[in-house]
């Protein structure tokens, strides 16, 4: 019997019995589609978190005071780290493009009758070219305007619009913490991100922010950049050293101050990422596994319902692979369908929840893919069994079978 | 076209042995119409069995068209179903979702037979009902549906053709026109065994073979045919 025979015969099987079909393929469909929904979900995730995470340059090397024992925990002194040893870094280390100081505190701001609370960040001169700022209106402020602690700023363009409302606000004074600032500049807007808007900061010279307006001496961390992006380990070897010797740091003694790699966690925000795909996809897996089980319950069931029809099919002369096939092929059949739909339904559950909040999905081909060979597998592992008993019968028996 | 010497079946009920066929020789000629005829219990059933290679002999020869069956392997017996015997019976076995010429195409689809459609329509046409081809095996008369069996029997241009019980579920004036028809078809050379536990039907064959407790106690001609 030729293979497309028992197609249209498996075809007209799962036709005559359109409930039950659907119900057992429902499994399929389900798993398919949590399959193919929750990588996407996954994936959209790990890329907006790789993307937003970029925006903040990739070559740049962070260096803060304490230490780090974990992702989330630091320990140690706050106030180890100074505007000296930025200028240190800046001299002594090859191989950088920039480094900029930082300090950063949330203060109110005011201008007229407006306030708004928002970051106020201070800053080297290179801040802005090294955190993929872009100066909007104006510009940002020089270095003799930081050594002299001049009381000006660059607004972002959350601040921008919370202050002034879309009037020009050049040359105009706003007050932080009371004190007033002459703005100099406005940035383009960056977009804001779920836990932190970037635009909704000033930035103010790094000296001005530690005398004038938080009153302290350290600084809060140390941007560093990187000339070429297979320069950062070096760069984080050579700052690690000079930083000990400036700070007298005994051999084995811990560092009062830690590097951090911004491309490091880009890579460990992405495999963070894709554990949690992996995690999503395991458990859509094992769905697709229960789906499977059902398929052969269900194939059981149907074979020994029609052993009357298998002992007729072998008495007029069908082969034990031609049974064996022919329940082969509806097994696959309801799985193919089952991965059929259950594709459609995934890519709608996806696009649904990109949909609904602001979080992108992304469908890959080879989850699809992925899916449907496992989801056509499935149906050859778990129909086999069911088949094989069919295939086994002996005709007499089965004729005689009420 | 068979031959058969002492051709034996001995079932295992646990350690019991229980011999259902005790070792029966005949000859079944090319053309021949034969009734077997016997109590319950007698071995006809699983002569049929054996005669159609549904199963193989505990010992014995049984050569159908000059090949020893009891040498082959489940494929070559499922090949020598679908080709050299054609089966019909009691109750009917038509396969229920599909039409009766779809019923009558299977066994020349299992042998890969070219033209398959147009030859199961000269079977169905042949046995008289051209008209009911898409008709499905519930919306037949019970006559109906054992002139489609018939058809799938004699589809393949089998060498015999086995009869169980054949008329067994049919009300007699039905069971007549069966029995016509197979009448017919001997006389256009084909050949027929039938089991029956019935005077009238067995005498309507050209000869009848008694079985008793595995062994044929009588083996004669049908002189009013």
């Amino acid at each position: 019997m030729l293979i497309w025979d028992l197609f249209k015969m498996a075809l007209r099987s799962l036709v005559t019995h359109k409930l039950r079909s659907f119900l057992t393929a429902l499994g399929i469909i389900i798993g398919v589609a949590s399959v193919i929904s929750m990588i996407s979900i996954g994936e959209g995730a790990r890329r907006q978190t790789l993307n937003t995470i970029s925006k903040f340059g990739t070559n740049i090397i962070t260096i803060k005071p304490g230490q780090k024992k974990s992702r989330h925990v630091t320990t140690g002194k706050v106030d180890t780290l100074t505007l000296e040893d930025a200028e240190f870094i800046e001299k002594n280390v090859s191989l950088i493009t920039g480094v900029a100081a930082q300090v950063y505190r949330s203060a109110q701001l005011k201008f007229e009758n407006k306030n708004t609370n928002s970051t106020v960040r201070g800053t080297g001169a290179s801040y802005a070219r090294l955190a993929n700022f872009e100066i909007d209106r104006g510009r940002y402020f020089n270095k003799d305007e930081i050594r002299s602690s001049k009381r000006i700023c660059v607004i972002g363009s959350t601040v921008l619009k919370n202050l002034f409302e879309g009037r020009n606000p050049m040359g105009k004074t706003i007050k932080v913490d009371g004190k007033n600032f002459l703005v100099i500049g406005t940035m383009v807007p960056k977009g804001a991100l779920s836990w932190f808007d970037p635009d909704d900061q000033i930035f103010i010279p790094v000296t001005t922010a530690q005398k004038r307006v938080f009153g302290m001496n350290h600084v809060q961390s140390i941007d560093v950049q990187a000339g070429q992006i297979d320069d950062l380990e070096t760069i984080k070897e050579e700052v690690s050293q000079i930083l000990r010797q400036k700070h007298n740091i005994a051999d084995g003694k811990e560092d009062d101050f830690y590097v951090q790699n911004s491309s490091q966690w880009l890579n460990s925000w992405g495999d963070a990422a894709k554990t949690f795909t992996y995690l999503l996809g395991g458990i859509a897996a094992i769905s697709l596994m229960v789906g499977g089980i059902g398929i052969m319950n269900i194939m059981l069931v149907s074979v020994t319902e029609r052993t009357r029809e298998i002992g007729i099919r072998k008495a007029i002369g069908a082969k034990k692979k031609e049974i064996l096939e022919q329940f082969l092929i509806e097994s696959v059949l309801i799985s193919f369908l089952g991965g059929g739909i259950g594709i459609l339904l995934g890519i709608g559950i996806s696009r649904v929840v990109s949909g609904m909040g602001d979080w992108e999905t992304v469908v890959s081909t080879q989850s699809i893919l992925l899916a449907f060979g496992f989801s056509v597998a499935i149906g050859i592992f778990f129909g086999f069994y069911p088949a094989n008993k069919a295939a086994n019968l002996n005709p007499i028996d089965a004729l005689r079978y009420e | 076209m068979i031959e058969v010497e002492r051709l034996s079946k001995i079932y295992h009920m646990g350690v019991q042995q229980v011999p259902a066929l005790a070792g029966v020789d005949f000859r079944i000629e090319q053309g021949e119409f034969v009734a077997i005829m016997g109590p319950s219990g007698s071995g006809k059933s699983t002569l049929m069995n054996l005669l159609g290679c549904l199963d193989l002999p505990t010992s014995g020869i049984y050569r159908l068209e000059n090949l020893n069956i009891q040498n082959l392997n489940a494929n070559q017996l499922a090949e020598v179903r679908n080709q050299r015997i054609g089966f019909v019976f009691q109750s009917f076995n038509l396969l229920p979702r599909a039409t009766a010429l779809e019923n009558i195409e299977l066994p020349l689809l299992y042998g890969r037979v070219p033209n398959s459609r147009e030859i199961s329509l000269q079977a169905l046409d042949r046995v008289g009902l051209a008209h009911r081809a898409k008709h499905k095996p519930t919306e037949l008369s019970g006559g109906e549906r054992q002139r489609v069996a018939i058809a799938r029997a004699l589809v393949n241009r089998p060498a015999i053709i086995l009869a169980d019980e054949p008329t067994g579920n049919l009300d007699s004036a039905t069971g007549k026109e069966i029995m016509n028809l197979f009448q017919e078809l001997n006389r256009e050379t084909v050949t027929l065994i039938l089991v029956t536990h019935e005077q009238e039907v067995a005498n309507l064959t050209r000869r009848i073979i008694q079985m008793k407790d595995g062994k044929i106690i009588a083996d004669k001609r049908v002189e009013a045919c």
